[in-house]
């Protein structure tokens, strides 16, 4: 591994080529799909768990 | 080709670049680091381990927990993956794999399954019961690093006792239920640790050269195929009667005790002919046909289990 003057780690950077863009935002989406889906899986469970009632609750 | 020093980063990166090391695979490889024929398995036998457990939980409870146990056991893959990258690249069975094909670096996947790991585990705590969180745990802890990381390189017992990390789906499942551990999970618990040494030795025999070309001490490397081959017949003669037992101990009937039987007898009949051919493509095929029917003798042995249970089919073979 190359170190810079500092004694960091060189990072080897380059433009993405179309290809790996199209992977990024096809990773970006599935990404937000799972965040999505985490978010109804609480919600789903959280209804399952305390049921309807946890409508009727006093605040 | 740019290369620049973290320091530079901010003020100096030329327009668009991006550092190679996060350019990533795409979405079906880091699918493919679940494993994913694994987790259906996995699915299968902790739902049979729910079923069996006649306990209840809400649908949408045991719907998510399976799919927690499912990710945490892709999770545990995910890692097997990480760690036996330099293996995986010397096998032809493996080579493609996402790491050692150069589909996704080695510290993307390991994150991937830390990130599963300890989110299965979490979420099947709250989902359910920290029993059953707890034994997720322990199951992920035992096959990523007890198995690959200790005994898959150490010893020819490596898949004997590795096999515990998937014998443990059934009893996860009953957890989740019944939020204890009872005597049905741990048959079906011992069912699959028995049948895992001669499922993976008719392969390992197979491929043993492979094995022999990644340093990975598989029996038929270290003992010899024609001690694989008695071993073979000695397990599975434990097997046959054992997976009577839920018969005997009166949570499966009379259609599990006709697979049972005809599976078991099935299964004895391979190993048999296992032993006896020895070389050629003789040999290659009874190892195979060992293998496949391994498959299928424990799938159909649950797929009864799991129909008795659910489509109301059972009838006690013992009044």
């Amino acid at each position: 591994m190359e170190y810079d003057p500092h004694g960091f780690p060189k990072i080897e950077m380059r433009p993405l080529t179309p290809e790996e863009e199209a992977r990024r935002r096809k990773r970006s989406i599935a990404i937000a799909l799972a965040l999505g889906a985490m978010v109804l899986l609480f919600f789903v469970l959280t209804i399952a768990k305390l049921g309807p009632q946890i409508l009727n609750r006093p605040l | 080709m740019v290369t620049v020093s973290m320091t530079t980063l901010s003020n100096s990166l030329p327009a668009g670049a991006t550092p190679v090391s996060v350019v990533g695979g795409d979405v079906p490889d880091y699918f493919a680091l679940l494993k994913p024929r694994v987790m259906v398995l996995v699915i299968f036998t902790a739902l049979v381990g729910m079923v069996v457990s006649h306990g209840h939980v809400p649908p949408a409870v045991a719907v998510i927990s399976l799919l927690m146990i499912a990710i945490g056991a892709g999770a545990s893959g995910c890692l097997n993956m990480w760690w036996d990258a330099d293996i995986d690249a010397i096998m032809t069975r493996t080579a493609k794999r996402p790491i050692p094909d150069g589909r996704i670096q080695p510290n993307e996947a390991l994150a991937f399954g830390l990130v599963l790991s300890v989110g299965s585990v979490m979420v099947l705590g709250l989902a359910a019961n920290w029993l059953s969180a707890g034994l997720l745990a322990f199951t992920i802890v035992f096959y990523a690093v007890i198995y690959s990381m200790w005994l898959k390189r150490a010893t020819a017992q490596n898949i004997v006792i590795g096999g515990a990390a998937g014998a443990l789906p059934p009893v996860i499942g009953q957890a989740v239920v019944t939020g204890s551990v009872g005597v049905e999970s741990l048959v079906l618990f011992a069912i699959i640790f028995i049948w895992t040494p001669p499922h993976f030795w008719a392969l390992a025999l197979v491929k043993a050269g492979e094995y022999a070309k990644a340093g990975i001490p598989m029996m038929p490397n270290t003992a010899g195929p024609t001690s694989t081959r008695r071993q073979i017949i000695y397990y599975t003669l434990l097997l046959a009667p054992l997976g009577l037992l839920p018969v005997w101990l009166g949570f499966a009937g009379l259609l599990y005790a006709v697979v049972g039987v005809l599976g078991g007898l099935g299964m004895l009949a391979f190993s048999v002919q296992v032993y006896r051919n020895r070389e050629g493509e003789a040999e290659k095929k009874a190892a195979m046909g060992m293998f496949g029917f391994s498959i299928l003798y424990l799938f159909v042995l649950f797929s009864a289990l799991l129909a008795e249970q659910s489509l109301g089919l059972f009838r006690p073979v013992f009044a």
